[in-house]
C-alpha cells in the first residue's frame, strides 16, 4: 500500500490533521475556550485512519468520547468539529453534544459514546438494521480496552456473533481505562480470547502501523461483506497524553511513555514513506502546511461563530411535541 | 366491537403492527417460541418467522441497545423486556442513549422505538418481581410514557406508540393482562397523550392510571352507593402529563385523590400534587390525598402483599375523608 503514492499522502494528511488538530484543542483548552472533558487521541491516530480507510461512504460508525480524529477523518470538517467543542451553533450538534458527542448524519457518523460500553448494543442494533434491510454495508465500532469488562461488550459479542450481524468490533488498546492498567484490569490479557470465545474471527494488529491497520481492517471487512458475521480486532496502541485535560498521570511512568513515543505512528509512517521514496521532506512540509492552516481557520471560525439562541434551548428534545 | 382481553388486545395490536409495516420487528426474551412471558405473542412466531419476532438472549440492555440501533438504522422496533423490574439492567441503554441521541446529535438522528414491559404488583411474585417504577421513566425528558390501563388503551398504546416518531415506553400493568374488556378496532380514537375521564362525578377527582385504575373505577361505584360521586381520571400518558384534563377535573371537583402504586417517596402522585398546586391551589377545598404503595419492598404473603397495595377500600376510606372536610 505505500506504494500506492497518493493513497499514503492521503493517509499521512489525515494522521496530521487529527494531531496539528488536537494540539490546537490542548491549546485553547488552556485558554478556557473549550471546557468540560476533552479526550486527546494524540498518538493513537494509525487506529482510527487506518480502519476507517477500509469503510465505504455508506457504512456506519459508531465510536466513543476519545473520537476528534474518527470523526475528522470521517469527513466531519474540522470547522464542525471545533466549532462544536467551542459550544457554538456551527458545531456539528449545534453545542449540544462538545467533544464527547459528535455526530454527523451526512457521514453515517452515528456518535461519540461517553458511557463505556454503551455504544456496542448500538452499533449491533445498526448491523441488525442493515441485515435486515439486506444491504452490504457494515457497522465500524470503536471503543477500548477498558470496555471490554463492561457486561455489554460481553452482551454485544455475543448477540453479534449469534445472529450473524456484520460488526467490525475495533477494540482500541491503549493499555490503560484511565489509570488502570490493563493487567490490572483483565484477568486474560489477550483481548482476542473473548471475542474468540464467543466464535468471532479476531486478529490482534500494530496499532501503530497505519498499513498493517488498514490492511487488517480491509481484510476484515471484506470478510463480513463476503460471510455477514462480525469480526473483531485489537489495535494495539497508546496515548501519549493523559486521559483527559484533568488527569495529572500519575500512574504511568515516565520512561514508559519515552518508549512508545519512538513508535509515534506518525514519524513512523513518515520514515517509511521516505525510505520508500513515496514522500519527500517537501511532500511533508506541504501537507504540514495545509493541515496547520485548516486548523487554525477552523480556530478562528469556531471564536467568531454565535452561539446558539437560548430560546432554542429545548429544541430537539422530541421529534413531535404532543400532545 | 368485540369484547376480548387486555393481552389478545395487545396480541392483536402486535399482528397488526407487523402486518402492516415491514420495518416492524418485535424482539425480546422469549417473545417467539415460548410465546412471551404474558403471552402477548402467542402464534406470532408462526405467522411472521424468527426475522421478524426474534427471541433473544438474556441481555437487557443489549438489546434494548439493539433496539435504538435497529431504529437509527431505519427499522421500527417493538422491544419487549419482560418486566419493568429487569429493565433495570437497560436504564443505560434507554437513559443515556434513547432519550439523549436526538437532542445530543441536534436533531440528526432520531430513535423511533417502542418498548413495551409489563410493570406492577399484585401476583404474589415478591419484591424483585413487583416493582411499579413507571415515575423512574417519566422522569426523563426524550422520551414519553405510556400506561395502559383498559383494553382498548393496551391495544391502541401498541400502535400509537409505534406511529410516534420518538422512543416510547409502554407500560402493561401484569395484574391486567386477563382482564376483559371492549375492543374497538380501526382508525382514529382519542389522542394517547391525553388523558381520560373514565367516570363523572362532581364531589372529588380520583387521579390514576394503569393497574389502579379498575381500583379507582371500582371504588368510584362503591362510593356512588353511599352518594359521593368520584369522577375518575385516567392518565394514560404518563410522560408528558396532560395538565390540561388533570387541572380541569380538579378546578371542577375542588378535591384531589392521586392513586399510584408507586412508592410515595419521590413518586409521580408527588409530582401531580405538585401540579395541581401549582395550577389551582385556588380551586381547592382540601389538601391533596394519596393512596400509594406501603413503603416496603412487595412482600410475598397474600395477606402482606394486600397490604402493601393501593386498595379499593383504602380508596374509599380516603375519598370519604376528603369529602367529609368539607365542614
Ligand atoms: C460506564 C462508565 N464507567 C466509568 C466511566 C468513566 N470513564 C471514562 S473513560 C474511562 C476509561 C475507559 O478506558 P478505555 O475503554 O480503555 O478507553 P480509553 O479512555 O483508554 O480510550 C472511564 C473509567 C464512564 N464514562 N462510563
Ligand atoms: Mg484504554
Amino acid at each position: 500500500m505505500t506504494t500506492d503514492r497518493a493513497h499514503s499522502l492521503k493517509q499521512l494528511r489525515r494522521m496530521l490533521l487529527v494531531r496539528r488538530f488536537e494540539e490546537k484543542c490542548a491549546e485553547v483548552y488552556q485558554q478556557q475556550k473549550i471546557r468540560g472533558f476533552l479526550h486527546l487521541y494524540i498518538g493513537e491516530e494509525a487506529v482510527a485512519v487506518g480502519a476507517l480507510a477500509a469503510l465505504r461512504d455508506d457504512d456506519a460508525v459508531v465510536t466513543t468520547y476519545r473520537e476528534h480524529g474518527h470523526a475528522l477523518v470521517r469527513g466531519i470538517s474540522p470547522d464542525a468539529v471545533m466549532a462544536e467543542m467551542y459550544g457554538r451553533a456551527t458545531g456539528c450538534a449545534r453545542g449540544r453534544g462538545g467533544s464527547m458527542h459528535l455526530f454527523g448524519a451526512a457521514q453515517r457518523f452515528f456518535g461519540g459514546y461517553a458511557i463505556v460500553g454503551g455504544g456496542l448494543p448500538i452499533a449491533v442494533g445498526l448491523a441488525l438494521a442493515e441485515q435486515m434491510q439486506a444491504t452490504k454495508r457494515l457497522v465500524a465500532c470503536f471503543f477500548g480496552d477498558g470496555a471490554t469488562e463492561e457486561g455489554e461488550y460481553h452482551e454485544s459479542l455475543n448477540l453479534a456473533s449469534l445472529w450473524r450481524l456484520p460488526v467490525l468490533f475495533l477494540c482500541e488498546n491503549n493499555f490503560y481505562a484511565m489509570g488502570t492498567a490493563l493487567a490490572r484490569h483483565a484477568a486474560v490479557p489477550d483481548l482476542c480470547a473473548i471475542p474468540r470465545a464467543h466464535g468471532i474471527v479476531s486478529e490482534s494488529v500494530d496499532g501503530m502501523d497505519v498499513v498493517a491497520v488498514e490492511r487488517a481492517a480491509r481484510a476484515a471487512a471484506d470478510a463480513i461483506r463476503e460471510t455477514g458475521k462480525p469480526r473483531f480486532l485489537e489495535l494495539q496502541t497508546y496515548r501519549f497524553r493523559a486521559h483527559s485535560m484533568y488527569d495529572a498521570d500519575r500512574y504511568r511512568d515516565k520512561a514508559e511513555i519515552a518508549e512508545w513515543k519512538k513508535r509515534d505512528p506518525i514519524e513512523l509512517f513518515v520514515a517509511r514513506l521516505k525510505a520508500a521514496s513515496v514522500a519527500t521532506d517537501e511532500d511533508v512540509a506541504a501537507i504540514e502546511r495545509e493541515v496547520s492552516g485548516e486548523v487554525e481557520r477552523a480556530a478562528l471560525a469556531a471564536d467568531a461563530a454565535p452561539l446558539e439562541p437560548i430560546s432554542d434551548l429545548e429544541r430537539d428534545v422530541l421529534a413531535k411535541v404532543v400532545p | 366491537m368485540t369484547r376480548t382481553t387486555y393481552r389478545e388486545g395487545i396480541r392483536t395490536a402486535l399482528r397488526t403492527a407487523l402486518h402492516d409495516d415491514p420495518r416492524v420487528f418485535l424482539m425480546g426474551e422469549d417473545v417467539g417460541k415460548y410465546g412471551g412471558a404474558y403471552a402477548c405473542s402467542l402464534g406470532l412466531l408462526e405467522d411472521f418467522g424468527p426475522e421478524r419476532v426474534r427471541d433473544t438472549p438474556l441481555c437487557e440492555s443489549t438489546f434494548v441497545g439493539a433496539g435504538i440501533g435497529a431504529a437509527l438504522g431505519g427499522m421500527r422496533p417493538i422491544v419487549e423486556i419482560m418486566t419493568v423490574n429487569f429493565s433495570l439492567l437497560a436504564l443505560d441503554q434507554i437513559v443515556n442513549n434513547a432519550a439523549t441521541l436526538r437532542h445530543m446529535s441536534a436533531g440528526q438522528f432520531a430513535v423511533p422505538l417502542v418498548v413495551r414491559m409489563a410493570t406492577g404488583a399484585g401476583r404474589q411474585l415478591a419484591a424483585q418481581h413487583s416493582h411499579s417504577l413507571e415515575n423512574w421513566y417519566a422522569h426523563v425528558p426524550g422520551i414519553k410514557v405510556l400506561a395502559s390501563g383498559t383494553v382498548q388503551d393496551a391495544h391502541d398504546f401498541v400502535l400509537e406508540a409505534l406511529a410516534d416518531p420518538d422512543p416510547v415506553i409502554v407500560f402493561e400493568h401484569q395484574y391486567l393482562y386477563a382482564m376483559e374488556g371492549e375492543l374497538e378496532l380501526g382508525p382514529a380514537r382519542a389522542s394517547p397523550w391525553r388523558a381520560s375521564v373514565r367516570r363523572a362525578g362532581a364531589d372529588l377527582s380520583v387521579i390514576t392510571y394503569g393497574g389502579s385504575l379498575p381500583k379507582a373505577l371500582a371504588a368510584a361505584e362503591a362510593l356512588e352507593a353511599e352518594g359521593i360521586r368520584a369522577e375518575v381520571v385516567d392518565l394514560r400518558s404518563l410522560r408528558p402529563l396532560d395538565d390540561e384534563t388533570i387541572l380541569a377535573s380538579v378546578r371542577k371537583t375542588h378535591r384531589a385523590l392521586i392513586v399510584d402504586e408507586g412508592w410515595r417517596t419521590g413518586s409521580l402522585s408527588g409530582e401531580l400534587a405538585t401540579r395541581i398546586m401549582e395550577g389551582a391551589f385556588y380551586d381547592l377545598d382540601g389538601p391533596i390525598a394519596r393512596v400509594c404503595s406501603a413503603e416496603v419492598p412487595i412482600p410475598y404473603a397474600k395477606h402482606l402483599e394486600d397490604e402493601a397495595l393501593p386498595r379499593v377500600e383504602t380508596i374509599v376510606a380516603r375519598a370519604k375523608e376528603l369529602v367529609a372536610r368539607r365542614g
